[in-house]
């Protein structure tokens, strides 16, 4: 579902130029719950952001389902991830004058859907992320918890073949944390693809598959089940990556 | 992406900043306001002015000494204009069959003294044929006499406001005031009429024609009224006064005005003032505009992350950039209409403490005040809208 092939983004800073991916090449099949681990300015968000379809390899090619994204233009990017792709954030980036289940309605505005079916699939997602009772809640007088679940159902409420968290429990208690974990794990279970950028080895021991980032490049690649090798490889190398700065 | 939803999508933003929105839509109100109550003023005069001269009649005909249309002659070739005189009028009166009233008219100020007290007054010196070509009452006493117009007696008619001061409530008929260095005796005075024909005539006194022209060391009159039987009849009366005119001064060195003519010549001059006044509030109309694009800049900068959030569900740049542009013209034209409300309450207060204005704004002024508000809007608040569009998601996204 997913190939990159040698992705490489490099960003001006002051005139230099900082290399946040270096020939980055992975394959993720469809159904896959993928980790990306690595140390703050490793490149995860950037190598996060291409597969999102929001920012472009300066480098390489990235093919989706098979299609290069080099070659589509903005306009194609952004029916892709109307429709292909769903995006969970560290902040969670709720509309706070809209209630929660306008945020949910939010892709489905502008997508054109009638007010009657947004409507029953915003309640239908919110519902499958246990929130049934809050619909006309605003952020604000939600919990962080809350707050990732309504994220969460906006992200899906579109159906997306692919779902793309960035640090979803970053921001959250354990507990929540546990709850939007688990949330996640079911929504994989229904055949999501899954891509979660973490730093907690707690987080990453879900996944199917752990990537490992280091100063940009990939440094590993291994089961969920071996965390442990993951951690040790950042342990060993976080001294070194400082400096990175990946946007 | 459908239309009502957009509109309430924009909607939600407009009202969630309640205060920034009112102040920005506070100033599109005003503007609007303004053209409102100024062009209802610039057309309420214009009306005023019509209305005054229609009240005239249109039977009116008004003989001017000197050319009103210029000709390419060099000057010093077309000599000095001859005077318009007594004999002109004469010659008027008794060879234009269709001249019911024929008036010659002088005029200048002089003091008017009665003892002690004494004001300077407009003294209008004109014939009997004056009161029925203008069309007023005399309430005591008697108008001018008819007779030749070479014919002076020292008598005057007192305007209403002249006679209220310098008599009181004492009768003036019959005494004496002075008029400069003449004694002359009161033999009538005015019902109250107000402005005719651009003059107030209750602060005017009346003298015989040639009476003035001696008072005043004149010739030539101020200018020749006549009034004919019927509106039909008027272009007839104006071309044998011209005739016997340009027979008697050899040239056409006089000009002939209809009360028509003057009646629209005021109407385009003020038409132009009301121009003029909806033009400058325009001006206000566009700084309001400078005001939307300042506070949607804020807005654009205040919702950065939430435009990176609608990018990133797959909100198109287009999308965007309408969003923020309808909540621009929202801004607008809320204010338009709020604007719109208040002009004509203003416009109405107006009305009704000068009952004699009849303001009220023009059906183009309305809608173009209308079509601006929104255009403004629209032109303002392009460049925050392209701002918002192109801004990069990632960037976007990362400011919380």
């Amino acid at each position: 579902m997913i190939r990159l092939e040698g992705v490489s983004r490099t960003f001006e800073v002051g005139g230099r130029p900082v290399h946040a991916l270096v020939e980055v090449s992975a394959e993720i099949q469809a159904g896959e719950h993928v980790a990306i681990m690595g140390p703050s300015g490793s490149g995860k968000s950037t190598l996060l952001n291409i597969l999102g379809c929001l920012d472009r390899p300066t480098a390489g090619e990235y093919f989706l389902d098979g299609r290069p994204t080099s070659s589509l233009d903005d306009g194609e990017l952004t029916r892709l991830r109307r429709e292909k792709l769903g995006f969970v954030f560290q902040f969670f980036h709720l509309v706070a004058r809209l209630t929660a289940v306008e945020n949910v309605e939010l892709p489905m505005v502008f997508a054109g859907f009638s007010a009657g079916e947004r409507r029953e699939r915003a309640a239908a997602a919110l519902a499958a992320v246990d929130l049934s009772d809050r619909l006309d809640h605003r952020p604000a007088q939600l919990s962080g918890g809350e707050r990732q679940r309504v994220a969460l159902a906006r992200a899906t409420v579109m159906e997306p073949k692919i779902l793309l968290a960035d640090e979803p429990t970053g921001n959250l208690d354990t507990g929540s944390g546990r709850q939007v974990l688990a949330l996640l794990d079911r929504l994989n279970d229904e055949g999501l693809t899954l891509l979660v950028v973490t730093h907690d080895p707690l987080v990453a021991r879900h996944a199917e598959r752990i990537l490992v980032l280091v100063d940009g490049r990939l440094a590993l690649s291994v089961p969920g089940s071996r965390v442990e090798e993951a951690v040790a490889a950042l342990l060993v190398e976080e001294p070194v990556s400082e400096g990175g700065g990946a946007a | 992406m459908r239309p009502l939803d957009l509109f309430r999508f924009s909607g939600r933003a407009v009202s969630g900043h309640r205060l920034r929105s009112a102040l920005s839509l506070l100033g599109v109100a005003i503007g609007v306001a303004a053209v409102i109550v100024l062009t209802a003023l610039g057309e309420g005069a214009r009306r005023y002015v019509v209305d005054e001269f229609a009240s005239l009649g249109t039977n009116l005909l008004a003989i001017l000494p000197g050319r009103t249309e210029t000709t390419g002659a060099m000057p010093g070739v077309v000599g000095v204009p001859n005077d318009l005189t007594l004999d002109d009028a004469r010659a008027i009166a008794t060879r234009v069959r269709l001249a019911r009233n024929v008036a010659p008219v002088s005029i200048a100020t002089e003091t008017v003294a009665r003892g002690e007290l004494s004001r300077q007054v407009a003294v209008i010196g004109t014939a009997a044929g004056y009161r029925e070509v203008i069309d007023f009452p005399v309430a005591r006493g008697q108008f001018l006499p008819e007779g030749d117009f070479d014919r002076g007696a020292p008598v005057v008619v007192l305007g209403y406001n002249v006679a209220k001061e310098l008599f009181g409530s004492e009768d003036p008929i019959g005494q004496v005031v002075r008029i400069g260095a003449w004694r002359m005796r009161v033999i009538g005075v005015n019902q109250q009429v107000g402005t005719k024909a651009g003059a107030n005539l209750d602060e005017v006194v009346f003298v015989p024609v040639a009476t003035a022209l001696s008072m005043f060391n004149r010739t030539s009159l101020f200018r020749i009224l006549v009034r004919t039987h019927t509106h039909a009849d008027i272009e007839t009366a104006r071309a044998q006064v011209r005739e016997i005119l340009i027979e008697r001064h050899g040239e056409e060195d006089f000009s002939s005005l209809t009360e028509e003519a003057l009646a629209s010549t005021f109407s385009s001059i003020l038409t132009a003032l009301t121009l003029v006044l909806a033009a400058i509030a325009a001006i206000s109309l566009s700084v309001a505009g400078l005001g939307i694009m300042n506070v949607m800049l804020v807005s654009v900068s205040e919702r950065t992350s939430e435009v990176g959030l609608m990018r990133a569900v797959g909100v198109s740049r287009r999308q965007v950039a309408v969003v923020f542009l309808l909540e621009a013209v929202l801004l607008s034209g809320l204010g338009g209409l709020v604007g719109l409300g208040t002009g004509y309450l203003v416009v109405r207060l107006l009305v009704s403490l000068y009952p004699a204005l009849p303001a009220s704004p023009p059906v183009w002024a309305v809608v173009a005040a209308v079509v601006v508000s929104l255009a403004v809007g629209a032109f303002f608040g392009w460049l925050p809208a392209r701002r918002a569009a192109r801004l990069d998601p990632v960037l976007a996204l990362g400011r919380r």
